[in-house]
């Protein structure tokens, strides 16, 4: 009963937008605004709906419900009830509920703002969130659906359908499957709604932008409504990523966050447009230029965003041949080609009303360096588009199967990242217009000398001679003095002409100018991954080694020390073998360390679990080899260095700290709009 | 010239030359002789056999390596059966004296180009190296003509004016924050 | 009233630029799309089958060519798959049965090591010809998904059926009758 009526609510929610979207059209061609209304109802509807279908979903991955497909499929009985509920994105058919509802409810927050300015957008950003909302519900009801159950046919046969097949009983299997155990790690339990917050978040500056374009509308209202979306999206999506990248470090046991890897990759894409989105919205801002191009990347990351949600959804083994491969495939690779198709089709049919008041004037100037900045980003996108595709490519035309890895990846965007360090480092101190380029020298001076003062103590004291390695640290150290002597000179400007101290000016500077200075707080973060990322590729070490007990593995000035090993049986369906080691450094003992294997006998699955030895210089990471017999001449162990790692994962937390800075809402500006009744003019100064 | 003298007169020094070539031939015939007999013998006192490899140079080469049946799984950290016994062959073929470039090679006949970390750089596969740039270098050349023809003459360059003092800088600064609030 | 922003429309031009930007990002999409299709395929299931050549682990080289007007069941293994091991009693089976009719039987050995597929044949007692799948060029070209898979060719050289998946004996019978016999 409950899983028809948890179809029959997304079917109903599927009915609703497509009324809505009906009923928009209709309202704007026979210029009635109650039916636009409507159609906004419609889409603040859409909510409770889907909330009640997950809700009767979670309902049943929470008892046990084994004769539906999707719960026999994602959980077990031995699974804890934290783990029940967040397998409801364990799954494709159960992620797409998710993602579904995701986007409905911040459909309806959208809904919720008011529209008295801005009532012609209204309709078309109904219909374009509709559509997205739309198109993921049908995946759900008509392609992969969650609440599919198991029938045995009178022939034996065992079948999954919603209704019930002529002849056919209901199955009921005793237990289900469980969640993959990889994916039972709080990495994994936060990502993926992370990321799917990021990606919905995104549709709505899309569906301004379409408003906009539909409406024949030149200014850059749509993005001023959408800046703190698109913030918010881009700091849910950097999250995500960074989640993602702690759990792979966590759980998957290979030394390393970030394998390039096609899942991966394609969650990255729509985060690279997004950044140079954020930084050129800044020049239509400021100087009405790039309306045009700006267009351009909000279509592109939607566009992505779409291709991201399909690649990434919890199917561990997905890879561009699952995407390629699967039923879904086709229907997805339809939405986004016609997606891109109209948007260009609109976008050129506006081409000429877009075109812009100003000109880049100086290669130095901050819009032409924001450029570059755009130009770096969307290389970095094209050179990881290709990668992904390219093995499709190449077994399309010449029958082989190749494999476009790592080595492609790094040699391919790391010169580009570094550019865009460089840029980091010289574009806070651009001058919108014109920069002359005395200027410029004058105000990089000191950042620069005290950043090869840096290079040199790294080249004496660190003793380092890799030319990418030092390029980054050098790199990062310059971006870092540069932004730090800004805040220095900015506050220190501040605390001449107004009676403040040095700390409270700084507040108060940061307090009036968020975007800005919660930008420089990001790019401060960013010079810390930066150099996390740098001393953890450049100089990692690894070493493996079989020990018996009591004997010892050295890697660098550590040592490891194999003390005991033991195993046991949960009462979750899995063995574990544990072993405690401790570990040395120079002859003292300074941590112990418990890598774990545990085998999941009902998935036939393996995990490993790293013993970690976390410090400023780096991690000593530590795994039980999954796949070695322990025996009693010894365990194999596999053992690495991971200079700098902890750097990233500090730095991830600056990001996110700047990034709330600079979403964060100014409380005057809400006062001034409270205070003014809602239906008269206020100038538009935001 | 010479004197003619009798062939009995010439034969001596000729047969002395005969009989010192003769020695040399036998001299140095002797020493290649006992040269490749020694070397031979080496060659059948069976060579110490070379070490184990050590699981770090297995995962050395197999780091550069890719599962061939999962997707983007390197060979070192592959957790399978399958995955086993490639690890066993590349420890066997080191032992034997290949070159990591010669497993891989080996590798690649066997199983495919997709082994490989990055496709080799030839046929179709060379696309994969040159479209990036290319994409880089086509975007930074419309980045140029975008600026280039509005870019000031010099003359209006030199009539900026010159670096503002300190306070000048705080003045801007206030309006800039004017105008975000 | 809010001040308005739009400016009057003006009709499109068809200009060179434009017939770029749609040309490649058409062209873009119907490579993806004909990619897309073309990987949605799965493995072949009618028509010729394709051509190969297998050097056995004996050193013996059997063309594809050379066995027109037979029977011929192409069967894909590994040492490491456990259902193929399942099924090799009955392919060996089906194998000695068939031989009097001149039904060739080939294993082609899919990305695996060989001592470990000799000791596996050695294990199940196989006779008849295997080799192994040399740069999964042969694999590649019926495009199967995995192993084990069988494919069954008639006397024209056409593709009759398809098994995914570990088979018995009754199945292959079942398969192979008529085929022999027509």
């Amino acid at each position: 009963m409950l899983p028809t009526l948890g179809y029959l609510l997304l079917a109903t929610a599927f009915l609703v937008c497509l009324y809505g979207i009906g009923a928009s059209i209709h309202g704007v061609l026979a210029r009635e605004e109650r039916w636009i209304l409507s159609a906004r109802n419609a889409m603040l509807l859409s909510w409770p709906l889907i909330t009640l279908s997950a809700l009767s979903l979670i309902w049943l991955l929470l008892t046990n419900h084994f004769e539906v497909q999707f719960v026999w499929s994602v959980t077990s009985r031995s699974m804890p009830t934290y783990l029940k509920v967040t397998s409801l994105w364990g799954g494709q058919a159960g992620s797409l509920v998710l993602w579904s509802w995701l986007m409905s409810a911040f459909a309806s927050v959208a809904a919720l703002r008011r529209w008295d300015r801005d009532r012609e957008f209204l309709p078309w950003v109904v219909v374009v969130v509709l559509v997205t909302l739309a198109f993921f519900l049908s995946l759900a009801l008509f392609f992969d659906n969650p609440f599919s159950r198991f029938w045995q046919a009178s022939n034996g046969q065992t079948l999954a359908a919603m209704f019930p097949p002529a002849g056919a009983v209901p199955l009921i299997p005793s237990d289900g499957q469980g969640l993959n155990p990889l994916l039972r790690h709080p990495g994994m339990i936060l990502h993926p709604p992370m990321l799917y917050l990021g990606f919905v978040s995104f549709v709505i500056p899309y569906s301004f932008g379409m408003a906009a374009l539909i409406t024949r509308r030149s200014d850059d209202r749509w993005i001023r409504l959408t800046r703190r979306w698109t913030l918010v999206g881009w700091l849910f999506l950097s999250l995500g990523l960074v989640l993602g990248a702690r759990w792979s470090y966590d759980v998957l046991g290979w030394g390393g966050y970030w394998g390039w890897d096609p899942v991966e990759i394609a969650a990255f894409m729509p985060w690279l447009t997004g950044t140079a989105f954020l930084h050129s919205v800044m020049i239509q801002e400021k100087r009405g230029m790039l309306k045009r191009w700006n267009m351009v990347l909000i279509i592109l990351t939607y566009a992505l965003v779409i291709f991201a949600t399909f690649l990434t959804r919890s199917g561990l083994l997905s890879s561009v041949h699952a995407f390629a491969q699967s039923s879904i495939g086709p229907v997805f690779f339809v939405f986004i080609g016609g997606t891109c198709i109209i948007s260009l089709a609109l976008l050129l049919s506006r081409w000429d009303d877009l075109g812009g008041e100003e000109h880049l004037t100086s290669l130095l100037s901050r819009e032409t360096l924001f450029l570059v900045n755009n130009l770096l980003f969307l290389s970095i996108v094209v050179a990881c588009f290709w990668g992904v595709v390219f093995p499709l490519i190449s077994q399309l035309f010449t029958g082989q199967q190749v494999t476009v890895g790592p080595p492609f990846y790094q040699r391919t965007t790391g010169p580009l990242f570094a550019g865009l360090l460089l840029l980091m480092g010289i574009a806070p101190l651009s001058a919108w217009g014109h920069t002359a380029l005395q200027n410029l020298g004058r105000l990089i001076l000191r950042p620069f000398l005290l950043s090869l003062v840096l290079l040199a103590v790294l080249l004496a004291v660190a003793r380092l001679s890799d030319p990418g390695a030092l390029l980054g640290f050098w790199l990062a150290g310059l971006v870092a003095l540069v932004t730090l002597d800004e805040f220095w000179r900015s506050a220190s400007a501040r605390s001449r002409t107004h009676p403040e101290a040095l700390p409270v000016a700084l507040w108060n500077l940061v307090a009036r100018d968020r975007r800005r200075y919660g930008g420089y707080v990001i790019h401060l973060g960013v010079v810390l991954m930066a150099i996390g990322i740098v001393g953890s590729q450049f100089f990692q070490q690894q070493t493996q080694g079989t020990i018996a007990q009591g004997q010892e593995i050295q890697l660098g000035p550590y040592a490891v020390r194999h003390d005991s090993i033991s195993e046991w049986t949960t009462n979750d369906q899995r063995d574990v073998t544990r072993a405690v080691i401790a570990v040395f450094h120079g002859g003292n003992q300074v941590a112990e360390l418990h890598p774990r294997r545990d085998y999941y006998f009902v998935a036939q699955q393996t995990m490993t679990i790293p013993g970690v030895y976390s410090t400023v210089q780096g991690d000593l990471y530590l795994i039980l080899v999954g796949w070695e017999p322990i025996a009693s001449n010894g365990a194999t162990f596999k053992i690495y260095w991971n200079p700098l790692v902890n750097f990233l994962w500090c730095g991830a937390v600056v990001f996110i700290l700047g990034t709330l800075v600079a979403a964060w809402p100014d409380p005057e500006r809400r006062r001034s709009r409270a205070s003014a009744p809602h239906w008269s003019y206020v100038p538009a100064k935001q | 010239m010479f004197p003619q003298s009798s062939r009995a007169a010439r034969q001596g020094p000729a047969i002395r030359r005969q009989l010192a070539s003769l020695f040399w031939i036998g001299f140095l015939g002797g020493w290649a002789g006992l040269l490749l007999a020694r070397g031979h013998a080496v060659a059948f006192q069976a060579p110490a056999p070379p070490p184990t490899p050590s699981a770090d140079q297995v995962n050395a080469v197999a780091r550069q390596l890719y599962c061939p049946v999962c997707a983007n799984v390197p060979l070192d950290v592959c957790p399978t059966q399958a995955c086993e016994q490639w690890r066993a062959i590349i420890r066997e073929e080191l032992g034997q004296g290949w070159t990591p470039q010669q497993i891989k090679d080996y590798f690649v006949q066997a199983y495919g180009e997709r082994v490989l970390a990055s496709p080799p750089a030839q046929g179709l596969n060379l696309l994969v190296y040159v479209l990036p740039p290319l994409a880089f270098v086509l975007g930074a050349y419309f980045l140029y003509r975008a600026v280039h023809p509005w870019r000031r003459g010099p003359g209006q360059a030199e009539s900026t004016p010159p670096s503002p003092p300190e306070d000048e800088y705080a003045r801007r600064l206030e309006e800039q924050l004017r105008k975000r609030s | 009233m809010e001040p308005s922003s739009r400016l009057p429309s003006r009709a499109p031009r068809i200009s060179l630029a434009r017939l770029v930007v749609w040309g490649s990002v058409l062209a873009f999409l119907t490579l993806m799309g004909f990619g897309l299709w073309r990987t949605q395929e799965g493995h072949i299931s009618r028509g010729l089958a394709p051509g190969f050549t297998l050097t056995t682990f004996d050193g013996q080289a059997i063309h594809s060519s050379d066995l027109q007007g037979k029977v011929v069941v192409v069967n894909f293994w590994a040492s490491w798959c456990t259902p193929c091991g399942q099924e090799a009693p009955d392919l060996q089976a089906a194998f000695q049965q068939y031989q009097k009719s001149g039904v060739v039987f080939l294993g082609i050995d899919y990305v695996d090591t060989e001592p470990q597929a000799r000791a596996y044949l050695r294990q199940f007692g196989i006779t008849y010809p295997n080799g192994p799948d040399l740069g999964t060029r042969i694999s590649q070209s019926f495009r199967i998904g995995g192993v084990p898979e069988t494919y069954f060719i008639d006397r024209s050289g056409h593709v009759a059926s398809v098994k995914i998946g570990p088979t018995t004996l009754a199945e292959l019978q079942s398969i192979l009758d008529p085929l022999v016999a027509g």
